[in-house]
């Protein structure tokens, strides 16, 4: 087995500072929410994390074409890392949401046009995973799994502008005209630094779990081909 | 909460939701770690059975009486005797 290489060990000590700037900008450097009080702190994780999601499933989506073009087991392997992460991200988004509409809409769940969407998309991902464990030849998965990722991947840009398109009582913080929203607020400039910076801290610390998710798929393919070896 | 004078108290809810961001993601470092290190141990073990096999060395029998190798205590010890 391959060591860790020098710029991911780095990676990972940098996502962890990154982390702890970021929970220090949003709950003590930016400044409490008047109407909705600490609650609105959650806010910079749950964009943040919700962004990286949504990004990792386009590129999931975009690692199936790869894949159908080429038949690179390679872009299976990356297709597998950027799903599991984003999975991850959005469940955190998901929560976030939940316990922020709580003190805000007096409910944790409404089923309303984002949060339904948010709800399939995640359910479309973990049912991706299920239809992977269901099937044994390798060929066939990665195949059966870029045309299912390929298709689960018009949820995300669907989830994204769920809240332009209809009417919804989620904010549109960023360029929202939605009277009907409910919950919106106008960012200080200390509220959009916490918010800018949690939105990059999110993206490092996507593209170094994904890394070492591509790594752990490497060897889970070494494995894999070692074993066949032995036992014939 | 949008007709009141004073900022309401949600400080639970901001300390829960940051609970479980944290927790969700240690458990996803962890998982990560754990699968890595079980497979690297996969890994060890299917190196080692796949090494080509090593020509098997026979200890040259020793003069005198030969110490019993045989772990079932209840088995009656070998002597001479008892091998003709």
């Amino acid at each position: 087995m391959q060591s860790k290489p020098l710029v991911l060990k780095i990676l990972d000590v940098v996502s962890i500072i990154l982390l702890s700037i970021s929970t220090y900008l949003a709950l003590i450097y930016a400044p409490t929410e008047l109407v909705m009080g600490n609650v609105q702190r959650v806010f910079y994780f749950h964009i943040g994390t919700a962004w990286t999601a949504l990004l990792g499933f386009i590129l999931a989506a975009l690692f199936s074409v790869a894949y159908l073009i080429t038949k690179d087991m390679k872009w299976d392997r990356l297709q597998v890392a950027a799903i599991e992460v984003s999975l991850v991200f959005f469940l955190i988004t998901i929560v976030l949401g939940s316990i922020w509409a709580r003190p805000a809409w007096n409910t944790w769940w409404t089923w309303d046009p984002r949060l339904t969407t948010a709800a399939v998309t995640e359910l479309i991902y973990v049912a991706y995973f299920m239809l992977r464990q269901g099937i044994d030849e390798p060929e066939k998965r990665a195949r059966f799994g870029a045309v299912y990722a390929l298709v689960g991947g018009l949820s995300a840009p669907i989830t994204f502008f769920a809240i332009r398109l209809f009417r919804t009582i989620h904010p549109v913080v960023i360029g929202g005209t939605n009277p009907a929203a409910d919950g919106g607020f106008s960012m200080t400039p200390r509220m959009l630094t916490a918010f800018f910076f949690a939105l990059f801290t999110f993206t490092i610390i996507f593209v170094d779990l994904f890394w070492n998710r591509i790594r752990l798929g490497d060897l889970q393919e070494k494995v894999e081909q070692l074993k066949l070896k032995v036992t014939m | 909460m949008f007709f009141q004078d004073t900022t309401p108290d949600t400080s639970g809810y901001m300390i829960a939701g940051f609970a479980i961001a944290f927790i969700l993601m240690a458990l996803y470092v962890a998982s990560i770690y754990l699968r890595n290190r079980n497979l690297q141990q996969d890994m060890t073990l299917l190196e080692e059975m796949d090494k080509p096999a090593q020509p098997i060395e026979i200890p040259q029998p020793k003069k005198g009486p030969a110490k019993s190798t045989n772990n079932n205590k209840s088995a009656k010890p070998v002597t001479k005797k008892s091998r003709q």
